[in-house]
This record gives structure tokens, C-alpha cells and sequence, in this order.
């Protein structure tokens, strides 16, 4: 009930802010984020700390076909829920200062897109999964359609084109897994499960590529991240936070939640060109980070980096590589959006984000300095901040499966530091120039917004314990089915 | 008071949560007192912990505060380890971080940013603990990059100035470098030993055979982090470049103790290394290496900064070399020692500083002793005990190091002796050319000159007292001791010591200990002869000198070495990367695909041309093919 609360009471909100008129829609579209991360707590509080689905709702859909309205929530699931119910409120609250128009639109956007994405990360019907990564696609569309910067509309099409592309192997590869179910078939998690593992290892190899596909496309991993940057860039900087911040991860998510449990065989057998193309990509745009001359581009760059570390570790199947993957799925959610949202306060202060013209902003706001540092350190993994855990635990798991490609993925450990240490020196320090001299005060709602990040960078990263022992027993358990599956 | 462990870095943390929260709308007066107090309150529980721990039966204490990390079997709690070798390190950097802390209230009390420094160096202080109080790896790990950041942080403190930041960016990419050895040693760590606790690991590695090649990976990969911290070769060169930080940062972070943590990380791990012999040879290579290379720079350096860093570096090299030779205890006993001293030797040159009104080159001095005394005879008693002067501390920890490595190989103890000639000539280059002849400076600077305030000269006369009687702690056999430190930290080093041959018979140390006093007293005479008598100058810049000096001078060339193999290529490949590969190849591919796809599909179209009777013609073709492919 709960889960179908949660999915509904975004969507109810999204359709009810297109009859809202005027700028007041922001403080009601931010009540609406935030009651619904309270369910999300309350969901937390209820939640038992063990392996098993709960909050389960299944009711028919298209019976003829199998198809269910199937949902719940797991400790991996639960994670997500989390992530994307905290990060909309806060990404709604760094439009304060926006005045975006036709605002009743965007903000409905927002919410009918949070709507989708929990919609993926509940789902437990293959279809219904489907269903909503198509969903989430559409509000993002348009809100970087209608919002974004320069030649937006080339640049969204081909956004649009790339991932819908993918998305047809990933539902290729559903009915393909379809087909093999038993009986009158069913799109049941379950059933899509048993029939990937039913498969050999050819066959397993099938649906590997097709589903990995969509998810490379999605993450980005190289050398399928092309559309990546420029869309990032002009998306508005809501849309880059959507997109950066929770909708990538329904790539990395779908990695734990369908391609590891259905095709054991098949990632195992491809494991070294999946991981070899997501570490090539950890340095490959890391070095590419380190040349960009536009700062929200650099960010883009350094996220695909982060998040062919979040792939690589998954993909070697076990329990730190996969763990790793799901705590560092909410660091880089939260340290990402702080990250563009430093980008943004900087653009609508002084006009620019190239990185050159930039300087001194310390000299003279000096407040604003600490809080970017605090979410540097945590993009870099500094130890005891959020970054850190995950950066850990994925190297961990990366290493046991190959010492050398951890070794190479570790690159980014250093190259890391290059490029945001030297856009921070650039952006920050040295003396003011005429842009940067009249560099205004935080807004309250600015000032809200980085304390939330920065504090969350340093609670979880003291104290991830608590983020850790959600996904803990449903990591264990799925790490474990997957290596019986492999004889291991 | 062990049980109280957790306050020694708890004091400095809360210091700095105050300073760092409120430090603008507090005094400097009270600003000065929080830092400098919640530092002398863990030098004290410190103190406490050091006497209870002596006195003690038991010498192991581990102290859980909660868990940190946790996924499958690895489980990582943040916890403490208290023996000797972490009570000691608790001393040095407590008490000696007091010393700077007081220090910096007069020299920074100036400075604008004054509140800032203190909660930096708070902060630091809190890291440095963390980093040797850890009962695991990972814990040591916290600390090891919390202290890079500090220096990061403190090296650019003056945030407008390009060149401190370059240096300070440059601190914290080198050190990341090593970072990223030392994070792989630990992950190898776990995935051999199931566990990066430093009970489990070193109980386990006690059972594997000497050679084993894991260990000898993961004492490499560990000593890779260790030549990034302490500034070894080939990762050095941000050491000289970190002096751009303010005067008391240079003593506390890289003198006396961040650099030491390479030497602590080795010593704590001395059971990896005794089983690898392999990496015991790297490490006393590297070390002697180090200190030879290291010195050679400093013999033509002008700035007083640099020379003390690059004699910062060369003693870093001497405890490698230590280490390398299975001479442990000598290792953290050099660590002590040079810590006294080092950090005496850099306050003093703060002072200099400080008097000269912010000169630091050394051929615009001269005549000093006149105006500043109280400095002039505590640098006096640091140049002193750095060269190894009988019976200063540095005399004892030297000869430790130089007899074992005798010992263990003459050529190592030969290029040792070497360095430490290089050393007592630099130093006393140095300061000769700062407090003796006359003054060169301009008339204002004369004029300005004065002794440094109460806060500066007291941690200056205190060090010295240490600097002077600190050997006593060492004092070997061969000289009636019975080198307290030595059975102090012999728990620690139980293991190795059974395994390592030692001891020098009592005649070679003898012999060692007039050849080391004699080479002291030539090199004094021949920089006395030579900056003295003879009021020889250093070159002025764009002097034309030999190549040799103009090889050493310019520190050969290694900085602009690493820029045009290591950075120019980076930057070249990245935007290769960048304009070739990424927007021309990949996106070229696909956009390839995607107008292959539409002239495809605009082709496509032209088949639809509306005329039935070719439709149809189109299916009974297929229709034929399909039934002519079922055939077979």
C-alpha cells in the first residue's frame, strides 16, 4: 500500500500543479517533495532490516499477457526510494532563486518524473519496469527541451533518439526473457528470473547485451556516454540534477536488480569487456575532465567517471563491488547535485561558468568557499566523507575481481584531485577580477540547500552504517544467488 | 586514562568545530587560547596514557568507539589502538603541536586570517592523532589523507597568491599519488588476510614464510604511500615547494610530524616488512638514496626555507634507511629527535623572518647573533644537534641508525656518513651566513630587526632543552645506557627484532662514533673556513656559476622533468582525448549511425511507392523465399 502511496501521491500532486498559476507553484510543488519524502521515512521506519520484498502490491494489469501491477520494496529498492525522495525537494529548492517560465509545467514535470523513477525502482514486473524507465523519459524531454540553453533542441533530440534506442534492446531482451517463462508466460520478476537462469550461457549472453545496452546508454558508460555532456550542459540545472542525480542510477539499479540475478552466466562471461569499458571510461573522461573549459561540462565529464566506477564494482559480482555500488548510487546523487547546483549559483551570479574568467570568489565570499569545499572533498572521496565509503568498497570489490583494472580504475583516485582541485583554485582563489568582485551573498534558500548537501556529505560519511545495514541482507542474499548460479 | 583515549583527538576536533564556527566573532586572545589549550588538554591525557601504559603490565589496548564499515565479511570499526609506539607519536605531536600552537599566537597575530590558521592547524592535530591512534589500516588511511588536506589547506593559507596555491595543489596530487599505493596495500591487505585490523593481520602474517611475494606486494604498495607522505623519491618534490605555507606550519606538518607518518606507517607494520626482505631493501635504497640527493640540493640552496626542507627531506631518508635495515626503534627514535630539532630549526627561521620583516634569502642577512639572541643560540644548539654533535639528541639517534646499517651493509653506512657530512656543512652554511659577519640586509631591515615576542621565544628555549638532552632517552649500551626507548617499544617490535641481526659489537660502534664526530668537525671547519674566515658569498642570482652548482642549485632540474614527461603529456593526451577520440570517433560514430539510419529510412520510404501491384509483387517473393528457405 505504502509503495503504491508512493508512486501515486507524486503523480496526483504533478497533475493537480498544471491548474496552479503564478510563482507561488514552487512552495507548493516543495510541500508536496516534502511529504513525500516523510512517506519515504515512514516507509524507512516500518521497514524490517532483512532480505525480504515488503510492501508488496500486486494486482492485475493485462491478465492475457502476464502482466501485473506488481511493486515493493527491498533494501536495495528502499535505498533508491531514498535517494529520490530526499534529492527532489532539495533540487525543487534550488529553483527558489529561477524564475522559470510557465512554472505550473516544470514543476509538474518534476514530480510526474519523481512519479516514474520510484515507478523503476519498485517495479517487480518486467513490463511494469519497462513502463516506467519509458515514463521517466518523457518529463525529462520536455523539461529540457522547453528550459534548456543553447541548440537545445538538437541536443535533446539526440538524447531522446540515444536512450530510447536502448531502451528497445532492454525491451527486446524482456520479451525475449518472456517468452522463455513457462506456461502462459508472465513478465513476473520472478519468472523473468528463472527463466534468465534457465538459460545457458549463450543465451544468458543475449540478454546480457541487450539489457547492459540500455543501462550503458542510461549511466553513461563509454563509449555510449556521447550524449551525456552536451545534454547535461544545457539542460536546465533542475534537469541536470534529474538526470545526474536520480535517473542515471535507474541504469546502475538496473544492473543489481534485473541483469545480475537474471544473467549470472552472461556477466560473468562478458564481465571483463563490460568492466573494461567502464573503467576505460573512469580515466578516459577523467582525463577529458581535466581539459574542460566550461565548469558544468567538467562535472558531466567527472560523473561519467563516477559512475563507471558504480558499474565496474557492481559487475564484479560480489558483496563489497555491489554494496560499494549502492551507497556510492546516493553519494553521487547528493555530492552531483551539489556539485551543479555550485555551478549554477556561480553562472547566475557572474554570467559565465568558464573556468578561466572565473577567480577569487573566496576574497569575497568566503561562506560559499567552505560549502564548495565540503562538496569537493566528497566528489574526491576524501575519508569521512560520503564519497569515500563507496570509492572503498567498489575499488574492494573491483580488486578481488581483477587487481590491475583496480589499479587502472584507481587512477581516478588522482585524476580526481587534478581537475577539481584546479578548478577550485581557478574558480576560487587568486585575486578577484571585475566579474568576481561583486560576487553576491548566498540566498537563504541557496544557503539551505548546501548545508543539507554538506551535511549529508559528512554524516554519511562518519556514519554510513545506517545506509549500509538497508541494502546489507538484500545485497548478501542476491550476491549469494548469483554466485550459486555460478558454482561458486 | 587509556580508557579517556578518545578525548586526545577528540580536544583538538571540538577546537576546531569552535574556531572554525565562531573563530571571526572571537578575539584573537581567546582564538589563540582555545587552539593552543585543547592541545596542551590532549597533550596531557596524552601524558597520562604514556605514564599508565609504562607503569602497566598490559602494553595493548584497543578501544571501539562504533562501526564504521561494514559490507559481507569485511568490517571495518573505528577504533583505537594504544601501545607504545601510538603513546609515543600521541606525545610528539601533541606536545610539540602545543610548542607551534603557542608559537603561531605571536607569529600569526597579524595576520587577518588568524582564526582561520588555527582551526586549520586544529583540524590537522585532530587528523595526525587519527592517524596514529587507528587500530586498522583503514582508520590510519582517515588520518593519512585528513593531514593531506590540512597541508593542502595550510600550504595555500594565503589563497591569493597563484604561486601558494600551485604549491599547494601540487602537495595534494603528489600525495594522492602515494594514496592511491597505499589504498591498493590495504584492499590487497584485505582480500589476503580477511581483515585490515593490525592484530589479525600481523598475527596471521606471522605464520607465512619470509618472501612470501603477497606480503612483499603489499609492503611495496604500503611503502608507495609512505615515499608520497614523507616526501621520498621519487615524489619528493612537494616538499620544498610546501614552504610557501606560514613558518609555524612548515615546523609542526612538514617537519616534524605529517612527514614522520610514512615512518610511523612502516614502523607499525614492521612485521610485513621483517617477512619481505625484498621491500626492506627497497625501503633502505630509497632512504639512502633520498638522503644523499636530498642533501646535495641543499648544499647550494639560498632561501632558509628551502634549506631546511631539503634537509627535511635528506633526515626523512635517513629513517627509511633506518627502517630498510630492520633498525626500528632507531627509526622512531630519529623520528623524536629530528622532531626537536626540525621544528626548532624551522621556528627559529621563523623568527629570522619575522625579525628580517619577511626576508627569507640568506645572502641578505649575516650579523644576526647581535640582534637576536635568544634565537641565535637555540638555532645554534639545533644546527648542533642536527649535525650529530656528542652529546646533542641527534648524536644518538644518528649513530643508531648509521651502526645498524654498518651492520647490515658498509656501503649503505658509507653514503650515510656521506649525507650526514653534507648535512653538518649545509646547516652550518647556513648558519653562518645567517648569524655571523655582517649584516647585508638594507637599513630599514636593520633598523627593523628585533628580538621575537615571549609566545615565540618560550616554545624556542623549550625545544632546545629538548633538542640538547632528547638523545638521553637512547642511550645506547656502548655508552653504559640501557636506552630506555629501545625496551619501551620492544613489544612493538618483539617479532622483528628476533629476526633481524643487530648489535654492533662495542669496539665497531666506538669506532663509527669517532669516524661520524671527526667528519662533523672537518665539515663544521671547512663552512667555518669558508663563510668565516674567508666571508665567501653565495652566488647572486644570474651569477654565472660551474655546472655542477648550476645543476644542484637549480634542484636538477626535476621539476621541470616531471613537467614535460608527466603533466605536458596529460594535458596533451586529455585533450586528444577531448577533440579527437571523444567528439570526432565516438560521437562520429554515432552520429554515423544515426544519418545512416535516417538515409536509410528516407530510402526505405522510396519503396513505399503506393503501387499495389508492386506491393504485391514484393510478397510473393518473400513469400517464395521464405517457403524455399523452409526447404532446406
Amino acid at each position: 500500500m505504502i509503495t503504491l502511496l508512493l508512486i501515486l501521491f507524486p503523480l496526483v500532486a504533478s497533475l493537480l500543479l498544471f491548474f496552479v498559476k503564478g510563482q507561488q507553484v514552487k512552495n507548493i510543488a516543495l510541500g508536496a517533495a516534502i511529504l513525500e519524502f516523510a512517506i519515504a521515512i515512514f516507509a524507512l521506519s516500518q521497514f524490517k532490516q532483512d532480505a525480504s520484498m515488503q510492501f508488496e502490491w500486486n494486482s492485475a494489469w493485462v491478465q492475457s499477457m502476464g502482466i501485473t501491477f506488481h511493486v515493493g520494496i527491498d533494501g536495495i529498492s528502499m535505498l533508491l526510494v531514498l535517494l529520490t525522495t530526499f534529492l527532489v525537494p532539495v533540487i525543487i529548492l534550488t529553483s527558489f532563486k529561477n524564475d522559470h517560465k510557465n512554472p505550473s509545467a516544470f514543476y509538474a514535470l518534476i514530480l510526474f518524473m519523481q512519479m516514474a523513477l520510484l515507478g523503476v525502482f519498485v517495479s517487480l514486473d518486467g513490463f511494469l519496469f519497462y513502463v516506467f524507465w519509458e515514463l521517466a523519459l518523457l518529463p525529462i524531454y520536455f523539461i529540457c527541451l522547453l528550459w534548456g540553453g543553447e541548440d537545445r533542441a538538437r541536443i535533446t533530440f539526440k538524447f531522446f533518439v540515444y536512450t530510447l534506442a536502448g531502451s528497445l534492446f532492454m525491451l527486446g531482451g524482456l520479451i525475449y526473457l518472456y517468452l522463455h517463462t513457462p506456461g502462459t508466460h508472465s513478465f513476473n520478476i520472478d519468472a523473468i528470473y528463472a527463466a534468465g537462469r534457465g538459460m545457458d550461457v549463450v543465451h544468458q549472453g543475449y540478454v546480457f547485451w541487450a539489457m547492459f545496452i540500455a543501462f550503458a546508454i542510461k549511466m553513461p558508460i563509454f563509449p555510449f556516454h556521447t550524449w551525456q555532456p552536451d545534454t547535461y550542459t544545457t539542460a536546465p540545472t533542475q534537469g541536470t540534477m534529474l538526470l545526474s542525480g536520480i535517473m542515471l542510477k535507474m541504469g546502475t539499479f538496473g544492473l543489481v536488480r534485473w541483469l545480475l540475478p537474471i544473467a549470472p552466466l552472461g556477466v560473468e562471461h562478458y564481465a571483463n569487456t563490460a568492466i573494461g569499458l567502464a573503467v576505460i571510461g573512469i580515466v578516459y573522461a577523467s582525463c577529458i575532465a581535466i581539459v574542460q573549459k566550461d565548469f558544468k561540462r567538467l562535472i558531466a565529464y567527472s560523473s561519467i567517471a563516477h559512475v563507471g566506477l558504480i558499474a565496474a564494482g557492481i559487475l564484479s559480482m560480489n558483496v563489497q563491488g555491489v554494496q560499494g555500488g549502492m551507497i556510492q548510487m546516493l553519494s553521487h546523487g547528493v555530492n552531483v547535485v551539489g556539485l551543479f547546483f555550485i555551478v549554477d549559483i556561480i553562472q547566475r551570479r557572474t554570467n559565465t561558468r568558464e573556468i578561466q574568467s572565473l577567480g577569487g570568489i573566496r576574497n569575497v565570499n568566503p561562506q560559499f568557499a567552505v560549502l564548495f569545499l565540503f562538496i569537493l572533498l566528497g566528489s574526491v572521496a576524501l575519508p569521512l566523507t560520503n564519497g569515500f565509503v563507496g570509492e572503498f568498497l567498489l575499488l574492494n570489490g573491483l580488486f578481488q575481481h581483477n587487481a590491475w583494472i583496480a589499479a587502472f580504475a584507481g587512477l581516478s583516485v588522482i585524476l580526481g584531485a587534478v581537475y577539481m582541485l584546479r578548478s577550485y583554485q581557478s574558480i576560487m582563489l587568486g585575486e578577484t577580477n571585475s566579474i568576481t568582485s561583486s560576487f553576491a551573498p548566498l540566498e537563504n534558500s541557496e544557503k539551505a540547500v548546501l548545508l543539507i548537501i554538506c551535511a549529508a556529505v559528512i554524516a554519511f560519511g562518519v556514519f554510513p552504517k545506517p545506509l549500509l545495514d538497508i541494502s546489507g541482507p538484500a545485497v548478501d542474499q542476491l550476491v549469494q544467488g548469483v554466485q550459486a548460479a555460478l558454482g561458486k | 586514562m587509556i580508557k579517556l583515549v578518545w578525548l586526545v583527538p577528540l580536544l583538538p576536533l571540538i577546537g576546531f568545530v569552535i574556531i572554525g564556527l565562531f573563530g571571526k566573532k572571537l578575539s584573537k586572545g581567546i582564538v589563540g587560547a582555545i587552539g593552543s589549550g585543547t592541545v596542551l588538554a590532549a597533550f596531557a591525557v596524552a601524558l597520562g596514557i604514556f605514564f599508565e601504559l609504562k607503569g602497566g603490565t598490559q602494553k595493548e589496548f584497543t578501544i571501539e568507539l562504533f562501526n564504521w564499515i561494514s559490507a559481507g565479511k569485511l568490517s571495518i570499526p573505528f577504533s583505537f589502538l594504544i601501545d607504545p609506539l601510538s603513546s609515543l607519536f600521541l606525545l610528539i605531536i601533541t606536545g610539540i603541536g602545543f610548542l607551534i600552537h603557542l608559537y603561531s599566537t605571536g607569529y600569526m597575530s597579524h595576520d587577518e586570517g588568524f582564526s582561520r590558521f588555527f582551526a586549520y592547524l586544529n583540524l590537522f592535530i585532530f587528523f595526525m592523532l587519527l592517524l596514529v591512534l587507528g587500530s586498522n589500516y583503514l582508520i590510519m588511511f582517515v588520518g593519512w589523507e585528513g593531514v593531506g588536506l590540512c597541508s593542502y589547506l595550510l600550504i595555500g593559507f594565503w589563497f591569493k597568491n597563484t604561486a601558494f596555491n600551485n604549491a599547494a595543489k601540487k602537495a595534494f596530487i603528489m600525495n594522492r599519488i602515494g594514496d592511491l599505493g597505499f589504498l591498493l596495500g590495504i584492499i590487497l591487505i584485505f582480500v589476503t588476510f580477511g581483515s585490515i585490523g593490525y592484530h589479525d593481520v600481523f598475527e596471521q602474517a606471522k605464520n607465512m614464510a619470509t618472501g612470501n611475494p603477497t606480503l612483499t606486494a603489499i609492503a611495496l604498495l604500503l611503502f608507495v604511500g609512505a615515499m608520497g607522505k614523507s616526501a621520498q623519491l621519487p615524489l619528493y618534490t612537494w616538499l620544498p615547494d610546501a614552504m610557501a605555507g606560514p613558518t609555524p606550519v612548515s615546523a609542526l606538518i612538514h617537519a616534524a610530524t605529517m612527514v614522520t607518518a610514512g615512518i610511523y606507517m612502516i614502523a607499525r607494520s614492521n612485521v610485513l616488512y621483517t617477512l619481505s626482505p625484498d621491500a626492506m631493501n627497497v625501503v633502505a635504497i630509497v632512504g639512502v638514496c633520498t638522503a644523499l640527493f636530498a642533501a646535495t640540493i641543499g648544499l647550494a640552496q639560498n632561501d632558509i626555507k628551502k634549506v631546511l626542507a631539503y634537509s627535511t627531506v635528506s633526515q626523512l631518508g635517513y629513517m627509511f634507511l633506518a627502517l630498510g635495515v630492520g633498525a626500528y626503534t632507531g627509526a622512531v627514535f630519529h623520528v623524536m629527535t629530528h622532531a626537536f630539532f626540525k621544528a626548532l630549526l624551522f621556528l627559529g627561521a621563523g623568527s629570522v623572518i619575522h625579525a628580517m620583516g619577511g626576508e627569507q634569502d640568506i645572502r641578505k642577512m649575516g650579523g644576526l647573533k647581535k640582534y637576536i639572541s635568544t634565537t641565535h643560540i637555540t638555532f645554534l644548539l639545533g644546527t648542533l644537534a642536527i649535525a650529530g654533535c656528542f652529546p646533542f639528541s641527534g648524536f644518538f639517534s644518528k649513530d643508531e641508525i648509521l651502526a645498524q646499517a654498518y651492520e647490515h651493509n658498509k656501503l649503505l653506512w658509507f653514503l650515510g656518513i656521506l649525507g650526514a657530512a653534507m648535512t653538518t656543512f649545509y646547516m652550518f652554511r647556513l648558519y653562518f651566513l645567517t648569524f655571523h659577519g655582517k649584516f647585508r640586509g638594507t637599513h630599514e631591515q636593520e633598523h627593523h630587526l628585533h628580538e621575537s615576542p615571549k609566545s615565540m621565544t618560550i616554545p624556542l628555549i623549550v625545544l632546545a632543552i629538548l633538542s640538547v638532552v632528547g638523545g638521553l632517552v637512547g642511550i645506547p649500551a656502548a655508552l653504559g645506557g640501557t636506552h630506555f626507548l629501545e625496551a619501551f617499544l620492544s613489544p612493538v617490535f618483539e617479532f622483528s627484532s628476533f629476526r633481524i641481526v643487530q648489535a654492533a659489537s662495542h669496539e665497531t660502534e666506538y669506532m663509527l662514533m669517532g669516524i661520524a664526530t671527526l667528519i662533523m668537525i672537518l665539515a663544521i671547519y671547512y663552512a667555518y673556513t669558508v663563510y668565516v674566515k674567508k666571508n665567501t658569498l653565495p652566488a647572486a642570482e644570474g651569477e654565472e656559476t660551474s655546472p655542477i652548482h648550476k645543476l644542484v642549485f637549480n634542484k636538477y632540474w626535476v621539476d621541470e622533468i616531471y613537467e614535460n614527461l608527466i603533466t605536458k603529456p596529460l594535458n596533451m593526451i586529455s585533450e586528444a582525448f577531448h577533440k579527437l577520440v571523444d567528439n570526432q570517433i565516438v560521437d562520429g560514430i554515432v552520429n554515423g549511425v544515426g544519418s545512416t539510419v535516417k538515409w536509410l529510412s528516407s530510402t526505405i520510404r522510396l519503396a513505399q511507392t503506393g503501387n499495389t501491384g508492386f506491393y504485391i509483387f514484393v510478397m510473393v517473393v518473400s513469400i517464395v523465399l521464405i517457403l524455399f528457405s523452409q526447404l532446406f
